[in-house]
């Protein structure tokens, strides 16, 4: 059982959805955003996806293109993520990276997979992977015993449905809606309607489904819990940490934002 | 192997849209239904007669095809004196091949029941050529054009305007016309029920790569059987600018059969390779996956896009598409640089020899048949895609050689 479905079990006895916060390694270095990671376990986090910053962020909203920027600007490195991975796995949250594919590409299917397991990390996000090209990954995560969490998102037919989640380990990340990353001021009314769909297409194997995009709020979060295994949050942590003055400000806002998701995930009607 | 002889499908290609190992569909899920409308409809149209009639009709009545095949006769002497043909999309409604490839998608965004096109473009050709057809057609029209690139071609984003399309500059990532697909790419995710995106190059996830291809292929059917019944034989070669590649993949498709024929395709080597500042993926990139397909990148290390850099707005783009990547690997067509400089005096060449004002990307083709015609000599026959006009070009031209005097000053 990797760390990641050993956090999800866990949420799941206590009766709850699990907190899953995005945070970008490097933002705005290395060692700051592995601060910012800790206060946001410290507020409730009980997984953590580290973003490998990426030049081309399509699938990404004005908030994280701009964190994804800044972390660039900074220098970081894949090496670098895997170091943010290894702290992070160190504050007893699972650790995840959340990457477009040509990085991981780049560095070497097989050698990230080792790498990412040797640090700790439990599995990968991989926002532009269909299975379909996900070959050499599944192999790869596989032999290294890390979970891989594909996307599905509410134009996904039930066919691709069941292909997602059956390629899918860990748990699928159900997009919330037709769109990009940020901020909203509602839950899309997409998201129930794909996780009762998921539901559908994992009956056999049980596979947890965490819901994402436009979740910036505890009322939100408690919402999405009521429904889905998981409640993931990401621009709204980068936000904080762009807009604050300096370290320690951003640290106690992020800390207090994951407690209030966190409040947010334990207060949901089930 | 589809039948229609109109399109024929290459043999190397998949039906998951790869070319060997190129090319795919490496997109977010949220896009993959919106990929399979696109590739269903195109499938259907390109065998409906209908489609193809009304397609026809167009290209004929509006666009002027076919488009004629010159012979630049004073321009073969700075060419080792082989023989070169221009096949001369530059006359084409909109002033560059563009069009052909537009007024497919807009029809078929019809066909779709779509209302509304978004584009990308880099010096606005592609941009000017989908305001066009959303104009003719009555959709509703979003060009996204790099912040930077806005300033370079305020004349064309004009253009667009005047043919009712809005225009947004994009001021992320380099602002430039690889964020441009980035931001339409978003803006499709987002609003797909209603919209298709035009894509302008044989690049992105299948199908745009095929489908842009069979839009184009019409280049390459008239240019060969223009040159067998001008000069009785076939090429010796074919030449072509590559950025995304789509005029290249349009001239080449024809002849890609013909195994005498050599397939030429000139990249934007800008200051040089070796400077770093060029846009020449495949002979100064490696491959990666970018954009929704795996091609040939400018990407460092760790797999971040490298800006790229060109004279030539069009070809200014960190990748190529994903069968130019194939088409070098197997050998069956051979890639090459045309640095900025050699690129500008081609254009000068065919201003003064010819009496035609090239689009500078086209002028990177005219540079690489002077080379072609070194290699073959006199007796060679060489077929040139003149892809577009050089009137958008010709405050960069008049600047780079110093003919705007203070103006041009200013204007720096």
């Amino acid at each position: 059982m990797t760390a990641l479905q050993r956090k999800l079990a866990e949420a799941r006895a206590e009766g709850r959805a699990a907190l899953v916060g995005y945070y970008p390694a490097g933002l705005p270095d290395v060692d700051s955003s592995v601060r910012v990671i800790e206060a946001m376990v410290a507020g409730g986090c009980d997984v953590i996806e580290v973003g490998l910053p990426y030049s081309d962020p399509t699938m990404d909203g004005p908030v994280i293109q701009q964190a994804s920027d800044a972390a660039l600007a900074a220098g970081t490195t894949p090496k670098d993520v895997l170091a943010v991975v290894r702290a992070t796995a160190e504050t007893g949250a699972a650790a995840l990276v959340m990457s477009y594919w040509n990085p991981i590409e780049q560095y070497g299917v097989d050698a990230f997979a080792a790498d990412m397991a040797a640090a700790g990390g439990a599995g990968v996000i991989t926002p532009d992977l269909i299975p379909e090209e996900a070959g050499p990954w599944i192999r790869a995560s596989d032999a290294s015993g890390l979970d891989r969490i594909f996307l599905v998102a509410p134009s996904s037919t039930d066919q691709r449905l069941k292909l997602t989640c059956d390629a899918s380990r860990g748990f699928v990340y159900a997009a919330s809606l037709m769109g990009v990353t940020g901020t909203r001021d509602k839950v899309a009314a997409t998201a129930r309607k794909l996780v009762q769909r998921v539901r559908g297409a994992t009956r056999d194997s049980g596979l947890p489904v965490c819901v994402g995009l436009g979740i910036s709020n505890g009322a939100q979060a408690a919402e999405v819990a009521s429904y889905a295994d998981g409640v993931i949050v990401g621009s709204g942590f980068c936000r904080r940490v762009l807009d604050a003055p300096d370290l320690d400000t951003a640290c106690a806002q992020v800390r207090d934002f994951a407690a209030e998701l966190a409040e947010g995930v334990r207060s949901a009607a089930r | 192997m589809n039948t229609n002889s109109a399109h024929p499908v290459p043999p190397y290609l998949s039906e998951g849209g790869h070319y060997g190992r190129f090319g795919g569909r490496f997109s977010p899920e949220a896009l993959v239904a919106a990929l399979d409308e696109v590739a269903v409809a195109w499938d259907k149209a390109k065998h409906d007669p209908e489609f193809q009639a009304e397609l026809h009709r167009l290209l004929t009545e509006y666009t002027g095809r076919p488009s004629p095949l010159t012979e630049a006769r004073n321009f073969s002497e700075y060419c080792n004196g082989a023989r070169i043909l221009l096949k001369r999309e530059d006359l084409n409604h909109t002033g560059s091949h563009k069009i052909n490839n537009v007024l497919g998608q807009a029809l078929l965004t019809k066909r779709m029941g779509k209302t509304r096109v978004i584009a990308e473009t880099g010096a606005g050709q592609h941009g000017v050529a989908t305001a066009t057809a959303c104009a003719l057609l009555g959709l509703e029209c979003v060009i996204y054009m790099g912040e930077e690139d806005t300033r370079r071609q305020a004349l064309n984003v004009a253009r667009m305007n005047m043919l009712g399309a809005e225009v947004v500059p994009v001021t992320v990532g380099s602002r430039t016309l690889k964020d441009a697909v980035n931001e339409a790419f978003r803006d499709w995710v987002a609003n797909v029920d209603t919209t298709h995106y035009l894509l302008g190059t044989v690049a992105g996830p299948h199908p745009f790569p095929s489908m842009v291809r069979d839009l184009h292929y019409i280049i390459g059917a008239e240019a060969r059987q223009q040159v067998l019944e001008r000069t009785g034989a076939l090429p010796d070669a074919v030449a072509a600018c590559v950025g995304g590649g789509s005029n290249a993949i349009g001239i080449f498709a024809a002849f890609i059969p013909d195994e005498t024929v050599r397939l030429y395709g000139f990249e934007a080597g800008g200051e040089g390779i070796g400077t770093g500042r060029h846009a020449a993926s495949i002979t100064g990139g490696s491959v990666g996956v970018f954009q929704g397909a795996r091609t040939f990148v400018l990407q460092d290390e760790h797999g971040q896009t490298v800006p790229s850099h060109s004279i030539s707005a069009g070809l200014d783009y960190p990748a190529v598409g994903p069968e130019h990547a194939w088409l070098a690997d197997s050998g069956r067509a051979t890639y090459a640089p045309v640095t900025d400089a050699e690129a500008m005096e081609a254009f000068r060449l065919l201003c003064r020899t010819e009496g035609i004002i090239p689009a500078i990307e086209s002028a990177h083709a005219l540079a690489g048949a002077r080379t072609i015609g070194a290699e073959l000599g006199p007796d060679a026959t060489i077929l040139v895609s003149l892809s577009g006009r050089g009137d958008k070009d010709v405050n960069t031209a008049a600047a780079y050689f110093g003919l705007l005097g203070d103006r041009g000053e200013q204007d720096r």
